[in-house]
């Protein structure tokens, strides 16, 4: 079994639930999230804290807690269901097909190997060289991520680099293989603006190279604006609106994506006229979670947001909306 | 801002020493230029923005300023009284500490975990106003009211609160103390986009309503100009830019803020990536850097001969619009039309 890089779509999420044991109760993080990228597609992940952006992402690289538990739905890569499929397999499809930079470099990196080494393991392990050419490669996969002096920062540590500079090298480290899909979670949080602009540039710009999809979390609307084709909006667990980045920001149907857009402050908001989401995330481990899980926080909810199925009204073109009242 | 400043800073400088051993002996000493000769104003009732990227120095400076570090060179005038050469032990003590507070960049961090709401908010006071028993009680429950916390919520500790909450208890112990100076470190940068907004009309509400002056320090530039009435533009230890916000965010003068604004992401507008002004590699070592050097040299996208020879001086190139270049010069003759206008808002405003 081996995956398909041009099966349509390349990665087709589908109705997944995921629930986390913990002692206080089971959290239930998402709820029938579903969603698809087609190959060289860029789609962004966009909600606040705790929405089960990331979940979403370990989900997709099989990374998730011991404590979570996936009680329904697929995730089907390339023709493989990642859910269901061994182990062996499994390992071959994460770090060569499927590839992730995480949140904070620092922490992702190995803090005792040097970075060079690093990237020499993911080729020696996925990519077909032998063990005479990967030091060599991997100073060609930093110079590619524009560090300079690549031969030198090679035998550098992390502590030695700047922020921006380890986020390079961890996304040298998860292109190193030329993946089908990257994901990247909250790549530039931490980052100065300056950088973030440089980083995301540089993922852009490499992921148009190489035909590559992209699945960009992050907090920031306007980043995903300016990055993402399609985005889609999370909250509490639940995907509400998925829409070609236009439509999203010229009409948006779901109360809350409206909200956000209100809520980020753009070019010409005044303070005055920028919203806030009244309320919060409502408590995940109880019981009784009405179908909609922003009805308690919206001001268009009536008795049957309360009540399951969740209607989902699509428009042919991409778009989706959970929704009983959409605007 | 036609009175006396509240605040007025001019040539402060921070060096940290760099010892370096050498096998039992020590290295000739280096240091690093943390702030490095930064003079600015703070009016009565006035909002300045301080923007810049991590390592320029802004956290630097606003510790100098709110008297926790001592400065290596400078002078400090908080309303008309020279506090720059009170040691920063000293200076906790003194009646001006409550003059000069700091809201923390986040406040799950800046909190402690095992005291309550209540006791946040108390300790300054108790310290500072030598209050106590039920006056303590009614000033409390009085800026909890005044931050928008509801007191049933005094009781609590920060893992019992939303980031929201915390915010608003971070808030309420700076102000508690009456201050006249508010040093807001990065206040939102830890929430959430759907709680952001009440907390940024929150503080624009109490210092109209407490006559406070605000230094916020923030690299999210659209939050920024939101709430400033002026920006400075700090780059590895100095002051590179500053001006009124509407006027530097519609017409940058300096390189290095025309590329900081040129990469502010923003909504439904992808045309921003396409002329995105990059500054190459990464900034200089602020360890003994040459004094006749200008501190963009060699990320800058616009150098010439000058910037390696010549510091740039801090110069008025329009009314109240200062820029540490060398190239505005060029186009130091006022430009009439747009760019002027909002300098003439901002004025009348204040």
């Amino acid at each position: 079994m081996s995956v398909d890089r041009r099966a349509v779509p390349l990665l087709a999420i589908e109705d997944l639930s995921i629930e986390f044991r913990t002692r206080s109760g089971v959290v239930q993080a998402l709820d029938s999230v579903g969603f698809a990228i087609k190959r060289g597609e860029t789609m962004a992940l966009v909600g606040e804290s705790g929405s089960g952006k990331s979940v979403t992402a370990y989900a997709v690289m099989g990374i998730l807690d011991a404590a979570a538990r996936v009680t329904q739905g697929s995730i089907v890569f390339g023709g493989l269901e990642l859910l269901t499929v061994e182990r062996k397999v499994l390992d071959e499809v994460r770090g060569r097909e499927v590839a992730i930079i995480f949140q904070n470099p620092r922490t992702a990196l190995n803090p005792i190997r040097p970075i060079g080494r690093q990237i020499a393991d993911i080729l020696l392990r996925h990519g077909n060289v032998t063990a005479a050419q990967a030091p060599a490669r991997a100073i060609e996969m930093l110079a590619r991520v524009r560090i300079p002096d690549p031969k030198r920062r090679a035998a550098a540590y992390p502590f030695e680099l700047s922020g921006g500079m380890c986020q390079r090298v961890m996304i040298a480290l998860a292109l190193a293989c030329e993946p089908a899909l990257l994901i990247a979670d909250e790549p530039t949080t931490g980052l100065d603006i300056t950088t973030q602009a440089v980083i995301m540039d540089l993922i852009a710009e490499l992921a148009s190279a190489h035909n590559m999809a992209t699945l960009l979390i992050t907090h920031d609307l306007a980043l995903a604006a300016e990055y993402c084709d399609h985005i889609a909006v999370m909250h509490a667990g639940q995907i509400v609106e998925i829409a070609p980045k236009q439509q999203l920001f010229a009409s948006p149907r779901h109360p809350y994506t409206a909200k956000l857009i209100a809520a980020t402050p753009g070019d010409t908001t005044r303070l005055d006229t920028l919203a806030a989401i009244p309320g919060g995330l409502p408590d995940l481990r109880r019981v009784d979670l009405p179908a909609c899980r922003y009805s308690a926080r919206c001001e268009r909810q009536s008795d049957d947001c309360l009540v399951p199925p969740l209607p989902r009204h699509g428009h042919g073109d991409g778009r989706l909306v959970m929704c009983q009242h959409p605007l | 801002m036609l009175t006396a400043p509240l605040l007025e800073v001019s040539g402060l400088r921070k060096l940290y020493p760099m010892v370096a051993a050498k096998g039992w002996r020590r290295a000739p000493a280096s240091s690093l230029h943390a702030v490095d000769g930064v003079g600015l104003t703070i009016g009565k009732g006035e909002t300045v923005g301080l923007v810049g990227e991590s390592g320029c120095g802004k956290s630097t400076l606003v510790r100098l300023l709110a008297r926790l570090i001592d400065p290596s060179a400078g002078t400090i005038r908080f309303a008309g009284a020279d506090i720059g050469t009170v040691p920063a032990r000293r200076f906790g003590r003194g009646k001006e500490r409550a003059h000069i507070q700091m809201v923390f960049q986040d406040a799950t961090d800046s909190l402690n975990p095992r005291f309550t709401a209540f006791r946040a908010i108390a300790d300054p006071l108790r310290r500072l106003s030598r209050l106590t028993g039920t006056a303590l009680r009614a000033r409390v429950e009085e800026v909890a009211r005044l931050t928008g916390l509801p007191p049933e919520l005094l009781g609590r500790f920060p893992h019992q609160l939303s980031g929201g909450q915390k915010a608003r208890v971070g808030i309420a112990r700076a102000i508690a103390v009456e201050p006249r100076l508010l040093i807001l470190d990065e206040p939102t940068s830890a929430l959430d986009v759907s709680v952001q907004a009440v907390i940024l009309q929150l503080l624009e509400d109490l210092k109209q309503r407490l006559g406070l002056s605000y230094l916020f320090v923030s690299h999210d530039l659209n939050v920024v100009r939101l709430l400033c009435d002026r920006i400075l533009v700090m780059y590895l230890g100095h002051i590179v830019e500053s001006g009124p916000a509407e006027a530097v965010f519609a017409a940058p003068s300096h390189p290095y803020t025309k590329a900081l604004l040129s990469a502010v992401p923003s909504l439904g507008n992808s045309a921003t990536r396409e002329r995105r002004l990059k500054l190459p590699g990464e900034p200089r070592s602020p360890i003994d850097p040459d004094p006749n050097v200008c501190p963009l040299y060699g990320r800058c996208f616009q150098a010439t001969d000058a910037c390696k020879t010549t510091m740039p001086a801090l110069r008025e190139v329009m009314p109240a619009r200062h820029v540490a270049c060398h190239l505005p010069a060029l186009e130091a003759v006022p430009r009439a039309g747009p760019p002027l206008e909002p300098v003439a808002a901002v004025a009348l405003r204040g």
